[in-house]
């Protein structure tokens, strides 16, 4: 058939988070080239759920690219082959007619498996939670223009919290390292005069719960940036440290 | 103090420490080759045997080489803590890993690359330092750079001396823009120059160290 895929999956199938998981291997056929990754996914459920068997679990919500649920390492590579895509916006026509495709959860101590491909990424929430409030003026909205942002800051913040939170940088790293999502959060208040006020806490608090979730430090490989769906830049982690550094010699 | 402690503790704080040990070690390794290459002058090492001399002598130099000691075990404390850490946040490894689709290797094997420098410099201290500074078998007529001729006559000692300086390449290669990225020195205007630097000091340091060995053993120099 012209433009259909037959595909062995070697997928990764875990009951829970308290017992060990192993690879199952399916066949599917016909599938479409013109299919997102997770429609192949469905094609496969459906098959399972007619079968009397356990669907593979996986998450998913927005199914265009920003949302950052559908975690699923393939192949060797977060979101797969193709670079500044997540999972969702994988289609079929990047795989060959009889390839064998492996998929797995991302592996990170600080994400546990919670169901096949399904992982806990709450630790980033904390790690934002972490951040705490932004100081604003009560009382009137005053005039936008009375705070006056450089074009360039603006963009470099705006281009920060594109960061959808989908932890590829995570899954990408040998260290399991969430630095690069870290350091957007921190960059994207600190690059604005509303987010100078606590810039200092901040950088502290996001760090010190960074490091208490169980995520490695930097070792600079530049993995996250290649496999980040967003396009975040390592400029962000280099002001990371910055901030962290004057925060450590000036916090009170 | 306990906020600088706490600083230093941190991952961000670890890896502060190994960028700067670690500019510190590449700033010396030029004093070092630089020394070392004066025996290309082919003089039979009259040129080579004063640095040393000079070198051995000067009590500004043998404080340094105390402060280098210790800034070598930081480094290597702090790498090998680094290393052990980072291992334990991934206990469930990945079936199939597209490392080289999203970096180079050798920028994932630091730890590897170190762990030989640490086993090439256990060596390469027992022959050199051990012999000058804890023997007394330095003499007028048997100079560090005789001691170089001896030790260069094995093959075994040379080709371990090349891969030794092979890893440092690499070592650097990554270490060098890394230390700058660490240190929060990631801008448009300077990076690239540093990248560049990094590669160029990378690539003559590893070939002019390798080459040292390659010639006393072909006995290019006398
Ligand atoms: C003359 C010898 C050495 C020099 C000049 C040197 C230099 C450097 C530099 C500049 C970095 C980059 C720091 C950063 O990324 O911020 C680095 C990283 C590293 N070095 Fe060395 N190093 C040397 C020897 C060693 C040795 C003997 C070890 C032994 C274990 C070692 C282990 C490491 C490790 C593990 C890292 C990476 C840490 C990480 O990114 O997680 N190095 N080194
Ligand atoms: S930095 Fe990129 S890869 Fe990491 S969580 Fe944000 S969007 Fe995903
Ligand atoms: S499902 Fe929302 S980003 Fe893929």
């Amino acid at each position: 058939m012209e433009g259909h895929l037959n595909l062995t999956l070697k997928i990764w199938r875990q009951k829970n988070a308290s017992v060990a998981g192993k690879f199952e291997t399916y066949q599917v056929s016909g599938i479409s080239t013109d299919m997102s990754f997770l429609e192949m996914i469905d094609v496969l459920n459906n098959r399972l759920i007619e079968e009397g068997d356990d669907p593979v679990a996986f998450d998913h919500d927005c199914r265009e690219g920003i949302c950052g649920m559908c975690s699923m390492y393939i192949n060797g590579r977060p979101h797969g082959p193709n670079r500044g895509v997540t999972t969702c916006q994988l289609h079929m026509r990047s795989f060959q007619d009889g390839e064998t495709i492996t998929v797995e959860p991302w592996r990170a101590s600080a994400f546990p498996v919670i169901k096949d491909l399904v992982v806990n990424r709450s630790a980033f929430d904390r790690i934002i939670a972490a951040g705490g409030f932004v100081s604003v003026n009560t009382g009137n909205a005053q005039d936008a223009n009375n705070l006056p942002i450089p074009k360039e800051d603006a963009d470099d913040a705006f281009a920060a919290a594109a960061c959808i939170g989908c932890g590829a940088c995570v899954a990408a790293c040998k260290n399991a390292s969430a630095m690069l999502f870290t350091s957007a959060k921190i960059s994207q208040l600190a690059l604005l005069p509303q987010g100078k006020v606590e810039a200092a806490k901040r950088a502290e608090a996001m760090v010190a719960q960074m490091d208490e979730e169980g995520f490695g430090a930097c070792s600079n490989t530049g993995a996250c940036e290649a496999e980040c769906p967003k396009g975040i830049s390592l400029e962000n982690i280099a002001r990371m440290n910055r901030e962290y550094f004057s925060a450590t010699f000036s916090s009170k | 103090m306990a906020w600088l402690a706490k600083s230093f503790n941190s991952s961000l704080g670890k890896k502060l420490l190994m960028a700067i040990t670690g500019l510190f070690l590449i700033s010396f390794l030029i004093v070092h080759c630089g020394l070392n290459a004066t025996i290309f002058l082919n003089d039979g090492g009259v040129a080579f045997n004063e640095g040393a001399e000079f070198m051995a002598h000067n009590p500004i130099i043998r404080t340094m080489e105390i402060v280098l000691f210790g800034g070598l075990l930081l480094h290597i404390f702090d790498g090998l803590r680094l290393w052990l850490d980072n291992k334990k946040k991934r206990p469930v490894a990945y079936a199939v890993i597209d490392g080289a689709a999203n970096s180079k290797w050798y920028s994932r094997s630091m730890g590897l690359l170190g762990t030989l420098l640490l086993l090439f410099l256990i060596m390469h201290l027992k022959h050199f330092w051990y012999f000058s500074r804890l023997t007394n078998d330095l003499t007028e007529s048997h100079t560090l750079y005789n001691e170089m001729q001896v030790v260069f006559q094995s093959p075994i000692v040379v080709i371990v001396y090349v891969l030794g300086c092979i890893s440092l390449g690499y070592h650097l290669l990554h270490g060098f823009q890394s230390a700058f990225q660490t240190l929060g020195w990631n801008h448009p205007k300077y990076t690239p120059t540093i990248k560049a630097i990094g590669a160029i000091y990378s690539i003559v340091i590893a070939a002019l160290f390798a080459a040292m060995p390659v010639a006393f053993y072909f006995n290019l120099i006398q």
